[in-house]
């Protein structure tokens, strides 16, 4: 039977330890309202081989792009944030790359970073042929190359 | 003069007024220790207290520009609507619509300075060796408030919501992500992992918390506005008077021991 100031006090620890835990808990939202991560770009033929098509990215933040990735002609969505903290790069036509204006990440038309601070590459989005023949990307979905998933057949369409 | 005489007998001065002007030591001593706002100062402090090439005054001077940060945000508030739709719009108007059109730059000015003080401020503490013992816990206390002065200025930057301000805070932010377990891309991230529940994800991690949502949007400028409003503000308020106390208990402001 501890003093009567010992449980006061020992009641008084344990909620405000409680309240903490609920504090911490209440910080974290359990809905999120974000735009739909599904969205058409168009059909196949409107990106011909060696497009970058650049229009999808203020909107959407993707890049769609039909090229050759290790022997396959393939279409894929390149995320367009820098993998090193996060800005947009540009894509730089003339000279074939994609060049962040924050620290001077360079990364190939397939994403591949090889210059700057830049430490993996671009991140793939999933991409699918829906069932009306257009390219549909799904952005909840994302392929790391450092961790081989540009291998599985949901991060790009064959051509 | 018969009229000055008549007002400070008459009861409206004398219910606010308890005790006679302090013009003589006695009365100077009574007033020290029972005005509400002079009751907070030391009745009096030794000579070298006030030697400005000793102690640089920068710890008051912080202080100072920390109520001129808190009077002018408080100005500031009656004009800014943190949402997507208006931030941006009401800090052009804090300049274009106001009478003198500088509130926020007197803001951001005083911000500036605040952190340059601190940074002098602990400079001299550092080099007159007053956070030796026993007042270690007292310099402690005093980087603790030199990180919330720095997360004042982060949570403030985002306000506008301008290019800048989105992308330094994406910037920043981006590098909680890499925290050790508490980040979703950083080491020890899976040590977390209860019962093979992820707990800790791109929607759940220390950046997320930050944030409140997955990226830099609507609900991080709230979060960052009540931050940098009252949640910041109300810490340091409570740490400056532990600092403040700490200094008088020791001594006084350079005071021996």
């Amino acid at each position: 039977m501890g003093s009567f100031m010992a449980i006061g006090f020992t009641a008084l620890s344990a909620t405000g330890g409680l309240f903490t835990l609920g504090l911490a808990r209440f910080m974290f939202p359990n809905v999120l309202a974000e735009p739909p991560s599904r969205f058409k770009v168009g059909f196949r033929e409107s990106f011909p081989a060696g497009k970058v098509e650049t229009k999808f990215v203020a909107q959407f933040g993707v890049w769609v792009i039909n090229s050759e990735f290790q022997g396959q002609q393939q279409i894929y969505a390149l995320k367009t944030v820098c993998t090193h903290l996060g800005c947009t790069p540009n894509w730089l036509e003339a000279e074939q790359k994609f060049k962040c204006p924050c620290h001077g990440s360079g990364f190939y038309k397939d994403g591949i970073n090889f210059e700057g601070p830049a430490p993996r590459p671009l991140e793939r989005y999933a991409i699918r042929l829906s069932d009306d023949g257009q390219l549909e990307i799904d952005k909840s979905k994302a392929f790391h190359e450092e961790l081989g998933q540009w291998a599985e057949p949901e991060s790009y369409v064959s051509v | 003069m018969a009229i000055g005489e008549t007002v400070r007998n008459s009861q409206i001065w004398k219910s606010i007024f308890r005790h006679p002007m302090p013009l003589d030591r006695r009365n100077r001593i009574v007033v020290m220790l029972t005005n509400f706002f002079l009751h907070l100062h030391p009745v009096s402090i030794k000579k070298q207290g006030i030697a400005l090439s000793f102690t640089w005054c920068m710890g008051g001077v912080t202080f100072f520009l920390f109520l001129v940060e808190t009077v002018t945000g408080v100005l500031l508030m009656f004009y800014y609507r943190p949402t997507l739709e208006w931030a941006y719009n009401d800090i052009l108007a804090l300049r274009d619509v106001t009478s003198l059109g500088i509130l926020r730059e007197l803001h951001r000015w005083a911000a500036h300075a605040m952190v340059i003080t601190t940074w002098l401020h602990m400079y001299r503490v550092f080099l007159t060796g007053s956070y030796k013992p026993p007042r270690e816990f007292n310099w402690v206390i005093g980087v603790i408030l030199l990180l919330l002065t720095l997360l004042l200025s982060f949570t403030g930057y985002l306000l506008p919501w301008d290019q800048l301000a989105i992308w330094a805070i994406t910037v920043g932010s981006n590098m909680a992500r890499a925290s050790p377990i508490l980040g979703y891309e950083g080491p020890g991230q899976q040590l977390l992992t209860i019962g093979g529940i992820d707990m800790i994800t791109d929607g759940s991690d220390a950046r997320f918390g930050l944030l409140g949502a997955r990226f830099v949007g609507e609900e991080t400028l709230n979060r960052f506005y009540v931050l940098h409003c009252i949640a910041i503000p109300l810490a340091a308020a409570l740490l400056l008077a532990i600092h403040f106390w700490r200094v008088r208990k020791d001594g006084g402001i350079s005071g021996p021991l």
